[in-house]
This record gives structure tokens, sequence and C-alpha cells, in this order.
């Protein structure tokens, strides 16, 4: 098998009845679904990365550059509700998850691959609904992509649907959520014990959990103001008795989870990585996986911690606080346990493993900055300031981001069954990196120095910062650029990869690049740990 | 060249169920944000929850009640009966079953006609005169029964789609997780109108 070179994937023929697209949107096959929902989320990065560009555009010099104030007000809503609800909740579960996901664990395909199909389609009918939004009724949404009542409930933008489309989006993560947890407990090959498992399965696995628990209460959340807007039912509008702080409790209930929803499934794609490049069996396996499970549980419980300053009492606020830095402890676990893993490692410092690597100092970064946010005192000072800002995204694109990254880099010669060039990519790594901490770096210091968030205008003092970070995201984008140019040119030119590139171990890697449709011509019998190396030393 | 491979997946009912159990588990979510909003009204407008919920008709609510506990138990029937082949005697309960489900929809219809013709529903001119706690109070009957409602007609749907399954013999005796799990589905439908029944009827 291992002789096997690559061969064209056989997702790009197809049968006579069916044309090129319907092969792919009518696929219940759980890779091409997998491939369906990657090329849709980099798309919608890509949508969301040009509305940021052009807001540090705008936010190069203090008054009105290129749009007006209101126009601001909008984007900084698209590009947050795109950006969090198009791409990077669905974003590594549903793409690599859903590829990957049955390949290590040694099925055929998910277990309810109809509903696999049907979770895309919602998700994509609620991308054009979040489109069609912006063209319609009041034009684009104007409230953050939180949806604040009761400024959600009263604005004349639309509201209304923009907010169907994210309850269809939420909608397609429940079922993603529970065809996977089905999959995990029902399909595994033979001999694969919750314990032989890949960690990035179990972190899909907590992810699954998370997923469930939390996103019907957004669900609710978003009918409800649905239901606000158009009959005035009352609950979350002052003038009727409703009370607005709820909205709140109920729409972080969620979206504080979900947080988690997108960055564990993230460190499962750390924890493949950095074994595989370190040559070395995983340290700490069993740490990682119940860690997986004790950030789902105890980030269910730490809402409050964003309503820090929206009236609450002490006693709760305390609680909260003291929630939040309990997430650190098995965040903390994960860290070292890498780090333990690369200690007397064979390293291969290949463009995956820098994605990895920078993960890890990016993350803590923003896990060091999350305590800040989280500590109360400290946290009144910075509230909705721009420290807050870059504590999210050093996490969410820092973190998520690099990971989704890196598991591109990771599994594309197994998707498409050719190389790129490693060069290329680790040139394109530095231009992401350091344009990444040259844009959010500074917004700390603004941030600690009283730059609010969602300002379309600052006092001159912060200038040279604010420009500082224009040019961050000019670097970063020179970065984007090159990855999508390498990542193309190798689909069109790159030469075959073998079935496994990397030397890693899991059951991905004992199949052809690209893998067959029925993925195992046998349904391998695991015998060993998904790390072990016992006979190749 | 070989393009699309059909798997042949060995019916998983147990997969089936599993994935059904988590889908319940979802919707109990679902209303639990509503539960959450009813009781911190409730418990900050006690009185003016009271006085609402004397205006409701407990005759109306009890009825409904019993006819939505007698349909999970023809509900519960056709699947014992399916599970002996009695596909005749399966058919004849899950119709009873969508009658009976039917029947709540138009006995909510009415009552929600009821109130219309008192002039109350959101927003409406009556309600907003009248104090907060019963605003809100009828902010959530609306909501709360609008969505169960909602729920059961689901549930009249997908009993219709499986009265044409067992029609056509795609469920049978030996593989019927398909009737069970939409059991499942109505008999959740059934226990969320067990809170909601007192929740709104009975608390005066």
């Amino acid at each position: 098998m291992s002789t096997h070179t690559g061969t064209i994937p056989y997702y790009f023929n197809h049968a006579k009845e069916r044309s090129f697209i319907m092969s792919w949107v009518l696929s219940t096959d759980h890779k091409r679904i997998g491939i369906l929902y990657l090329v849709s989320i980099l798309t919608f990065f890509i949508a969301g990365m040009t509305i940021g560009l052009l807001m540090r555009i705008e936010l190069i010099a203090p008054g009105r550059t290129i749009v007006s104030a209101t126009t601001y007000n909008a984007m900084f809503t698209l590009h947050g509700v795109i950006m969090i609800f198009l791409f990077i909740i669905p974003g590594i579960p549903a793409s690599f998850g859903n590829f990957v996901l049955p390949l290590q664990i040694g099925a055929r395909d998910v277990a309810f691959p109809r509903l696999n199909l049907l979770s895309w389609w919602l998700f994509i009918m609620g991308a054009i609904l979040a489109v069609v939004s912006l063209f319609t009724g009041g034009g684009p949404i104007d409230t953050g992509w939180t949806f604040y009542a009761p400024y959600s409930i009263r604005t004349t933008s639309n509201v209304t649907l923009a907010v169907f489309a994210a309850f269809l989006v939420g909608f397609s993560s429940i079922l993603t959520g529970l065809n996977f947890l089905t999959t995990i407990h029902r399909l595994r090959a033979e001999g694969m014990k919750f314990f032989k498992m890949p960690l990035f399965v179990w972190a899909l696995y907590a992810t699954g959990w998370i997923q469930l628990i939390a996103t019907p209460v957004i669900g609710i959340t978003l009918v409800l103001v649905m239901l606000e807007r158009l009959f005035g039912i009352g609950v979350f509008d002052p003038a009727k008795g409703g009370d607005p702080i709820l909205f709140q409790h109920l729409f972080w209930i969620y979206s504080h989870p979900a947080v988690y929803i997108m960055i564990l499934p993230a460190m499962g794609v750390i924890s493949e990585i950095i074994p595989t490049f370190a040559r070395r069996t995983i340290f700490g396996y069993r740490a990682i996986a119940f860690s997986s499970l004790a950030i789902a549980f105890v980030g269910y419980l730490v809402w409050g911690h964003h309503m820090n300053t929206s009236g609450m009492s002490d006693t709760a606020r305390i609680i909260f606080s003291f929630l939040t830095f309990l997430v650190a402890v098995p965040s903390g676990v994960k860290v070292f346990n890498w780090l333990a893993t690369l200690y007397k490692g064979s390293i291969d410092i290949k463009s995956p493993l820098l994605y990895a690597l920078s993960f890890i100092f990016l993350f803590s970064i923003g896990g060091l900055t999350g305590l800040v946010n989280g500590a109360l005192a400290s946290d009144v000072h910075i509230h909705d300031t721009y420290f807050v800002v870059g504590h999210f995204h050093y996490t969410m694109f820092g973190g998520v981001g690099f990971a989704l990254f890196g598991a591109l880099h990771y599994w594309f010669p197994k998707i498409t069954g050719k190389l790129y060039n490693e060069l290329l990519a680790k040139i394109a790594w530095l231009f992401l990196f350091a344009g990444f901490n040259t844009l959010y770096f500074p917004m700390f210091i603004m941030g600690f120095q009283g730059m609010p968030r969602r300002y379309y205008d600052y006092p001159a003092q912060f200038h040279s910062l604010q420009f500082l970070s224009t040019v961050g995201s000019w670097i970063l984008f020179t970065g984007v650029v090159l990855i999508f140019a390498n990542l193309i040119n190798a689909l069109r030119k790159g030469a075959s990869s073998p079935a496994n590139p990397w030397n890693g171990t899991t059951l991905e890697w004992t199949i052809p690049s690209p893998p067959s449709a029925e993925n195992f011509e046998i349904i391998p019998v695991v015998k060993h740990g998904p790390y072990y190396r016992g006979d190749t030393k | 060249m070989k393009t699309e491979f059909s798997i042949t997946h060995h019916a998983d009912s147990e997969g089936a169920r599993f994935g059904m159990w988590l889908f319940l588990f979802t919707e109990i979510l679902l209303f639990g944000g509503l539960f959450l909003l009813y009781s911190v009204y409730r418990s900050e407008h006690a009185l003016n929850f009271h006085s609402a919920s004397l205006e409701l008709s407990r005759f109306f609510g009890t009825f409904n009640t019993v006819v939505l506990l007698t349909s999970s138990l023809t509900m519960a029937l056709s699947i014992h009966f399916i599970r002996y082949g009695e596909q005749k005697k399966s058919m004849l309960f899950l119709i009873l079953t969508i009658l009976m489900g039917a029947l709540f929809l138009i006995n909510k219809y009415l009552e929600w006609s009821a109130k219309f013709e008192h002039g109350i529903y959101p927003g409406s001119h009556e309600l907003v005169n009248r104090s907060r706690g019963e605003v809100l109070f009828y902010g959530l009957y609306f909501t709360m029964t609008g969505l169960h409602a909602f729920h059961v007609f689901a549930g009249i749907l997908v009993l219709l789609v499986m009265l044409v399954l067992i029609k056509k013999q795609a469920i049978t005796g030996d593989d019927y997780v398909k009737l069970e799990n939409s059991g499942l589905y109505w008999h959740l439908v059934d226990i969320i109108w067990i809170f909601l029944f007192p929740l709104f009827y009975l608390i005066s």
C-alpha cells in the first residue's frame, strides 16, 4: 500500500446521470461533504478578511478615510457574523472533521450520511440568507455579531432575516455534532477502544457534546428575537417589562461554549501534528483526552464573564470569574503535554509543525490575556476595549485560524493526493505569523490605554499604533495570498503524494492519497494506540 | 472507473436510536431556554402571573392534556403491533394518533382565537394597558404553546410519512426503528405539554 502513488481523486469524476456540480452537492460521501465545507468556509474566510482589511484601512488615520460611520458599523457586524457563524464555528469540525474522522476510526462513512448532506445544505441556505439580508429590508445589520437586545429589536436594519440565517447555521451545527457523536459511538473499527482513538477524534467528541448542549439555547434566543421583532411579545423589551440582560445570558450560554466549539478541534489538530513531526508518541495521551472533556464541561459554566459590566450580583461575578480561571487548567495541561512530546523528539520542522508551534505561542498569549479579562478588577478597566479584541483574535485567529491552516497543510496531500512546495509554504507561514503579530499585538497596548472597540474614530494619540496595526494587516494578507497560491499551484501541477508523506501513525495514513470511495478495502483491526511507533524505531 | 460507491450499511438501529435520543436532548434544551425565562419572570411577577393564569380556559387545557396523553398511548400501541408484524393494527393506531394530534391543534386554534377576540395577543391595545407581568405571561404563553403546537404539527407530518412507509412495508416487524424514533419524538412533545399545562393553566 505504501508504494501507491497519488492518482486523480475519484471525486473529480462523476457518474453519467449526474453533472459535475450535482455529483458534489448531492453526494452523501463524507469526503466530498468535507471538501464542500472546506471550500465554503475558505470562501467565507476570504470575504470576512476582505471586510477586515477595509476596516483596517478606515482606521489607518483618525477621521473619515474611506467609509462613513454607518457603513463602518455594518462592516464590523458583517466581519463578525461571517467569521464567527460561517467560518470558524463550522470550521475545522465540518471540513476536516468530516473528511478525517471516519478515516481515523476506520469507518466507511459517518453514521448518518444523508443527515450530513442536509447539514451542509442548511449551512449554505443560512449563508445565502445572510447575503440576501444585506440587500433587502432595512439593509445590512448594524448590531454587532452579538445581536444585543433591545437595539436588535428596534433597529430598522434587516435583523430578522440575518438572525434566521444564524438559526439555520446553528441547526446545521447541531446535526453535525449529533452525527459525529453517533459515528464515534457506533462505527469505530474493531479493536479501537475509546482510549485508542486519535486525539483529534477525542476533540471532535468533546466538541460534539458542546454543539449539542449549547446550540439549542442560541436557537431559541434567536427565535425570540425574531418573534420580538415580528409580534412584540415583550420578553426582551424593557418597555413591556422584559429584561435585555436575560438576552445576554441566553446569548452567552451558547456563545461562550461556542468558542470551545472553535478551539477544541483546533487543539485536536495540534495533538495530531505534534507527535507526527516529533516522531514520538504523544506525551500524556489520557490527560489530553480528558482535558478536552474538562474544557467542554467547565466551559459551559463561565458565560457570565462576558457580562462583568452588564449588571450582575458580585457573588455571581466572583463565581464566574473563578470558573473562568479554572478553564486555564485543562488548557495548560494540553500545552505542557505538547511541549513534553517535543522534548527529545526527532523534530522534523515541516510547515504543519510551524503552524502547530505558532499555535502554542499565540494561543498562550491569547490564553494568558484571557486571565486578565477573567479577573474582575482588571476586566472593568479593559472591558469593551481593543484589549478584548486583541485577546479574541489571538485565541480565535492565532489559535483556531493557525490550527486550521496547519490542518490544511497537514491533510492537503491526503485530501488531494498532491504535494505542495514546502519552502513556499514556510515563507507564507512567516508572512502570516509576522503580519498577525504586527496586526493584533498593538491592540493590547491600545486597549490598555483605553481605546474602545467598535469605534469609528479615535484621538491622535492612537495614530501610530493604529497605523502599525494596519500595516500588519497587509503583511498578513500577503501571507494568506501566498498560502492559497501555493496550494492552488500544487493542485494544478504538484507532484503526487505517497500514502504517508509525513510518516504519520494514524489510520488515515495507511490508505492511499487520495482515499478511494470506500476508504478501506478491508476495515482494519486496531492493535496499538494511535501514535505507536514501536516497530519503526 | 467506479465513481459513485454506494455503501451498503448494515442497518444500525442501535445507532439510529442513539442519534434520536441526542436530538431529543437538543429539543429539551431548546424549550429549556424558554422555561428559564418563564421562571425568572414568574418569580419577578408572581401575582400578575397568577391572575393572568385565571383567564385561561382550564377546560380546554385539561381536555387537550387528555387528548395528547391518549395519543401517546395509541402511539405506543402502534409500535407494539408493528413489532409483532401486525401491519393493519399498527396503521390503525397510528391513524388514531394522528387524529388526536389534529384534535389537539384544533382545540389550540379555538383557544387562541377566543383570546384574540378578547383583544389579547402580543402587542395588542388591550394587553399594553395591563400590568407588565401579564404582558410577559401572555408573551410567554403564546411563544411556548405556539412553539409546542409547531412541534405537534411537525410530529403529525412525520407520522403521516411513517404511515406511508408502513403501508409500503418499508417499516416492518424486522425493521421498525423509524417508527420507534417517531414515537420517541411524539412522547417528547407530549412530555413538554405536561410541563406547559400546569405552568400556564394551574398556577393560580
